[in-house]
């Protein structure tokens, strides 16, 4: 351990709720896409799952909104080392959309990518079984554009830069095909508990 | 170059794309924490300094990367906080970070009340090819308070190697005071000044009117925008470019948090 003369920090506190090399941001939440935030309405706003599913699909604003509506309460975690607790994203969960186009057998992985050409890479297991939500509302209101609205990809047990803003689809692939910020040196999976920030973590 | 491409497999999306491809980014110089000993601090205004570091295996950085620097405590608590690179790549084993003085913060803090020369601390780096200019397009930087501070690295690089492709930088500080590296802009730099300005500068916002002439320069390839600074500055300054006529795959954003 390579102690730094003189360095205290914070004051300790023992939130298990926190990941390692992680601190409460409390009421902030900071914004770091690297890109334009578009100027997207929600009318013109749509979303597609294709690639290796039996019946690819695109679905509008209000088409989305007929899903049923599922909400994620909890924490958020930023790999530039916020994390935000008690956060409500409302929307649907990803499992409906999926559930419509029936991935193949053979799918393992997904690229979600933006309305911006953002993307961002996810094994197929951590999409499923009720852990990701297309959302379009925080805390009770619609989603503001430069936190992603009118609709974003929420992720919210791995590093939020798989959240991709602005979502536009899912392509579903028969391997692992890097993203925005994993080709620029991001762990390829991004789990917060273990601390996969960089490639080779 | 500026766009390195990735593997020809990779997955391009359907979407418009407005995110520009990569630099190649060192992965083993990124994993490894390295130790660096600061040799030099200078003052550059009342809330911001230079620290100057020795890292002796220091892979190298093209301007515009940051890395991850770590504190760690007694009993062994870490903080770890992302700082862009102020020095402009060169071999001398040293590079230099700007830092501003925030208020309750434990690093910032760390380094401007308690660090001294012969200090040792920690970082991985250099991170991320996405903010990063090798020196190839015409670069058209906008940034304010903290924010010029990978962009200077841009400035000196430009300088050290007396490239000839067009660099101009808007810098947008609070007061003349205020304004890092004041003493070191030359004829490529408009300071904007937001609350005091010296006599017969106009004080406000960072406007069209500052961005219209270098956008009107039009130089042979297109400017490259980097943009640095507050999710505010960013906001504000990246719908100034686009009104601007600027193309947002050929605008690179990075925002403090």
């Amino acid at each position: 351990m390579n102690v730094t003369r003189g360095f205290t920090g914070r004051p300790r506190v023992a939130d298990p709720g926190l990941p390692p090399g992680q601190y409460d941001a409390r009421d902030d939440w900071p914004v770091l896409s690297a890109e334009v935030t578009p100027d997207l309405a929600a009318a013109d706003w749509t979303f597609r799952v294709d690639g290796l599913v039996a019946e690819p699909r695109t679905w509008t604003w209000q088409q989305a909104h007929e899903l049923p509506a599922s909400a994620y309460e909890g924490d958020i975690h930023c790999v530039t080392g916020w994390s935000k607790f008690g956060v409500r994203f409302a929307g649907v969960s990803l499992d409906a959309f999926l559930d419509a186009v029936r991935p193949l057998p053979s799918a393992t992985h997904v690229v979600a990518y933006a309305h911006t050409g953002y993307t961002a890479n996810l094994p197929l297991a951590d999409v499923t079984g009720g852990r990701a939500w297309i959302a379009w509302e925080y805390d009770g209101r619609p989603l503001a554009p430069e936190h992603g609205g009118p609709a974003r990809l929420v992720v919210p047990h791995l590093y939020f830069w798989k959240s991709a803003k602005w979502i536009a689809g899912l392509r579903l692939l028969d391997h692992d095909e890097p993203g925005f910020w994993e080709q620029n040196g991001y762990h390829a999976r991004g789990n917060p508990w273990e601390e996969q920030r960089y490639s080779g973590d | 170059m500026t766009e390195t491409t990735v593997a020809g497999t990779a997955f391009v999306p359907p979407t418009r794309f407005a995110v520009p491809g990569r630099i190649a980014v060192d992965d083993r110089a990124a994993a490894v924490w390295q130790t660096a000993t600061l040799t030099e601090i200078r003052r550059e205004t009342p809330r911001a300094a230079t620290f100057r570091f020795a890292v002796p295996a220091w892979a190298g950085h093209l301007p515009g990367q940051h890395l991850l620097l770590r504190l760690t405590a007694a009993d062994g608590y870490t903080a770890q906080r992302h700082y862009s690179i102020a020095s402009a790549p060169d071999d001398s084993g040293h590079i230099e970070l700007t830092l501003d003085h925030v208020e309750g913060g434990e690093v910032s803090g760390w380094f401007h009340s308690e660090a001294r020369v012969g200090d040792r601390v920690e970082l991985r780096g250099p991170l991320s090819g996405f903010f990063a200019w090798p020196g190839d397009r015409p670069a058209l930087l906008l940034g304010a308070g903290s924010g010029v501070v990978p962009l200077m690295s841009m400035v000196r690089h430009h300088r050290a190697r007396g490239l000839t492709v067009p660099l101009r930088l808007l810098v947008s500080a609070r007061s003349p005071e205020e304004l890092i590296y004041a003493r070191e802009y030359g004829a490529e730099t408009t300071p904007v000044f937001t609350r005091s300005a010296p006599h017969g500068v106009s004080v406000g916002r960072m406007t069209a009117a500052h961005l219209a002439p270098l956008v009107a320069e039009r130089p042979k390839g297109g400017w490259e925008a980097f943009v640095c600074g507050s999710n505010a500055f960013a906001e504000h300054a990246s719908r100034l470019l686009v009104a601007a006529g600027q193309p947002v795959d050929r605008i690179r954003i990075e925002r403090f948090g």
